[in-house]
């Protein structure tokens, strides 16, 4: 993960040359789209257990928000994370140890798929439970306005969750406090499998801040490019006024975990997405249409992406369990 | 004639302080006019006229202090004929009702061995202080030395408290720091807990844990669970704190004892103190501790004095229990309020020649089972008390630590004493007969002792 990192952990994303930029967010997309798929195959191969929730065809999101980032903002997701952890630069190896529930993952093979943790990237979680998150994440934007130290707290969360109660208790604090937050709404058109059109009142979910004050934007969530330039613009205004929302239209491929056969959906609208709105594929053409990257330098990154996930999941299979003893420890610290 | 009696102001005003008369004798006052302010120890508060009249006589003078509710303050010549009725005492239904009122209050404390706290040195003055105080103090002290520790919730700042817990934090510390919530409990628990995840120190107050259980999810699933879920990465050093259990009156929703709920939730710690030294000293504790800490306060003992010692940094142990009487023939297990219930009834049982022993558990998670067992061993018969419910109780798990760890020792099937199986009711009588009280204790010791 060394170059594609180079840019953001500058800081100077929005300085750096827009070929490194985009050739950054083609690699670490790629790697989320791969490492989902790896673990789709490990949870096949009963190496993964319990709920998994792949982010293949989202990936634009986490990425493109992820350029926006400087050092000391905070990532907090809720359980559809794995790609927010790769995008914010944690080794693909303990993210995929942690889903074989190995001593080597990140949380020791105490938190499994939906919950992983990493103060030093400033990623702070992986949270179980629907709506949790904003809360929580709106709690990271709070400490920055206490601590006066300038950092922006980008709190994401799903179409689902924007029905939670606790979403809108969070968006009037926020607003009230001015505090530095960005919500990422990633409409992904189901929350679970209730469409949004069968669950939300008002289905343009941008809008959701607006009795609050709160301003919200709509954005091609398949495109990295309008995902990047609309968190540069969202990040500053976080940064100088206070919470602003973004809505990312995007759509899932797999199912809602590994266990969702995704009935509730065509088959062709799932193929329409994947062959005509594909972030990745997008990205592909972009960079091959305006002569950044030829066939041969993006086969070059497909390959180097393909051995670190490999690299990955054979670290993920092959390291041990946790020690019994471990299912005592990290309850408490001592005081 | 109509008699202005003192008014009760709150559900659990016995008394107040007549500070401000508005009226004086001749003159004539219309409903709705603001006569009188009364002081309680929450507040100030107005009082307006009810019946209309000429005034007779001022019959209590402004700055008296203790005055009963119910008392007659002023007389008015009645006008078209508008007269309150005599204060009638409610018919009383029988069984009659025990004393519902803090009958612990009445009783003096009995002298009390001090077991497993840190020495007070030979010359340490005492302070008579409040609960109330003690808390609010413990609270300012921990914030004087750290600054990352802030309080928020509703009506902690301008209103300084709806119990006033926290009056003059606010002018002390500023907005910054002493932070008045929406009515939005999930939302600013999980907004403290995501706080806590960066370091900052919150200390949450609930109006009453009533209200918490809005916020359950985030105390349970977000600040004791995020520590182990993360492989001890996390941390949630965060203090959910504010009056638990039965007031006076309040009706069913209003009413409840959650000790045991979060007192099973492995990632908590939660504190549940009696007296005022114990709730300064162990706040203290809670504020420092890293991990989220659950605080249960009682609101019918937030007025009640007991004395503090003045050292300089007052910090109790969280997780020793205490014996706060020392007898030969049974042991009672209390905490909180109920702590008070059973010395009052170790004291009617020292009259019948009967010696308890009252371990006050103050922690009950991590739960001093060493205390426990170790006063059981010495007594053989075991009372456990509590305001909430019985079944999956604290008592049921001090009975079961009992069974497991002293079964041989034990003479007499242990008895729990604890809140009825029923949602609280709202009538005196009612009420009276659903929670635990001294006359309950003494039963159940007296069952246990074969008496």
């Amino acid at each position: 993960m060394a170059r594609q990192t180079q840019a953001r952990k500058n800081g100077a994303a929005k300085t750096a040359p827009r070929n490194d930029i985009l050739l950054d967010a083609y690699r670490d997309m790629l790697m989320i789209r791969r490492f989902e798929e790896r673990a789709g195959q490990l949870y096949g191969m009963g190496l993964i257990g319990g709920f998994c929730h792949l982010y293949i065809g989202q990936e634009a999101i986490a990425v493109g928000m992820q350029q926006a980032a400087r050092p000391g903002d905070q990532i907090i997701t809720a359980y559809r994370d794995h790609g927010h952890m790769l995008a914010a630069g944690i080794d693909p190896k303990v993210v995929m140890a942690e889903l074989t529930g190995r001593s080597a993952g990140i949380s020791r093979g105490k938190g499994g798929s939906m919950h992983m943790f990493s103060v030093e990237k400033g990623f702070f979680g992986g949270h179980g439970i629907v709506g949790a998150q904003v809360s929580l994440g709106t709690g990271l934007g709070f400490s920055n306005k206490y601590n006066d130290n300038g950092n922006v707290s980008f709190t994401y969360c799903g179409d689902g969750a924007i029905n939670q109660g606790q979403v809108y208790e969070s968006f009037n604090m926020a607003e009230l406090w001015k505090l530095p937050v960005v919500y990422v709404i990633e409409n992904n058109q189901y929350a679970m499998g209730t469409s949004v059109e069968r669950s939300s009142s008002e289905v343009e979910l941008y809008k959701r801040g607006l009795s609050f004050n709160i301003p919200g934007e709509q954005v091609d969530g398949m495109d990295v490019v309008a995902v990047r330039e609309a968190a540069i613009k969202a990040v500053e205004h976080a940064r100088t006024k206070g919470p602003i929302i973004l809505e990312m239209k995007t759509y899932r491929y797999r199912g809602h975990s590994m266990s969702d056969p995704a009935k509730y959906r065509s088959r062709d609208e799932v193929d329409e997405v994947r062959t005509k709105r594909d972030p990745i594929d997008h990205l592909k053409a972009l960079l091959e249409k305006e002569g950044m990257a030829d066939e041969a330098s993006l086969k070059e990154i497909d390959t180097e992406v393909k051995r670190i996930v490999a690299e990955a999941a054979e670290f993920a299979r092959t390291a041990p369990e946790p020690d019994p003893a471990e299912l005592y420890t990290d309850v408490y610290l001592e005081a | 004639m109509t008699d202005i009696l003192m008014p009760a102001l709150s559900p659990t005003m016995e008394e107040g302080t007549l500070a401000k008369w508005n009226i004086k004798a001749g003159d004539t006052v219309s409903s709705g006019q603001i006569i009188a302010e009364i002081e309680t120890d929450k507040a100030t508060m107005e009082v307006e006229a009810v019946d209309e009249g000429v005034v007779d006589a001022i019959l209590v003078p402004e700055g008296s202090e203790g005055v009963k509710v119910n008392t007659p303050i002023a007389r008015l010549k009645g006008e078209g004929g508008a007269s309150s009725p005599p204060p009638a005492a409610a018919p009383a239904a029988e069984p009659a009702p025990a004393a519902a009122k803090a009958p612990e209050a009445a009783a003096p404390p009995p002298a009390a061995r001090v077991a497993n706290d840190p020495e007070v040195p030979a010359g340490t003055t005492f302070k008579r202080q409040t609960v109330r105080d003690a808390l609010r103090d413990a609270m300012a002290e921990e914030m004087r030395r750290d600054p990352k520790v802030f309080l928020m919730g509703e009506e902690v700042a301008q209103y300084q408290g709806a119990y006033k817990v926290s009056r003059d934090l606010l002018q002390e510390f500023g907005e910054k720091r002493v932070i008045d919530t929406p009515i939005t409990e999930h939302g600013f628990a999980g907004l403290a807990a995501g706080a806590a995840f960066t370091g900052l120190r919150p200390i949450v107050e609930f109006m009453t844990f009533n209200f918490a259980m809005q916020a359950m999810d985030q105390i349970i699933n977000s600040a004791a669970k995020t520590r182990y879920m993360s492989g001890g990465q996390m941390q949630c050093p965060i203090v959910f704190r504010g009056p638990n259990g039965a007031a006076a009156r309040v009706g069913a929703q209003h009413s409840q004892d959650y000790s045991a709920w979060y007192g099973s939730v492995p990632g908590l710690k939660v504190v549940a103190p009696y007296d005022a030294a114990d709730a300064k000293g162990l706040l203290k504790a809670a504020i420092r501790d890293p991990n989220p800490v659950v605080f249960l306060e009682h609101e019918m003992i937030y007025g009640t004095e007991f004395d503090v010692p003045e050292v300089d940094d007052w910090v109790l142990p969280i997780g020793k229990a205490k014996v706060r009487r020392e007898g030969r023939d049974l042991t009672i297990t209390a905490h909180s309020r109920a702590v008070g219930m059973a010395l009052a009834a170790a004291e009617i049982l020292a009259g019948e020649g009967i010696e308890a022993e009252v371990v006050d558990l103050r922690t009950l998670r991590p739960l001093d089972t060493e205390t426990i067992i170790a006063s059981v061993q010495k007594t053989s018969r075991l009372v456990t008390v509590e305001e909430g419910w019985g079944p999956y109780g604290v008592g049921a798990e001090v009975c079961a630590q009992v069974a497991l760890n002293a079964f041989d020792y034990l003479d007499a099937p242990p008895m729990r004493v604890h809140c009825e199986d029923v949602p609280m009711p709202y009538a005196a009588n009612l009420e009276a007969l659903a929670i635990p009280s001294v006359d309950k204790i003494v039963k159940a010791a007296k069952t246990v002792c074969n008496r």
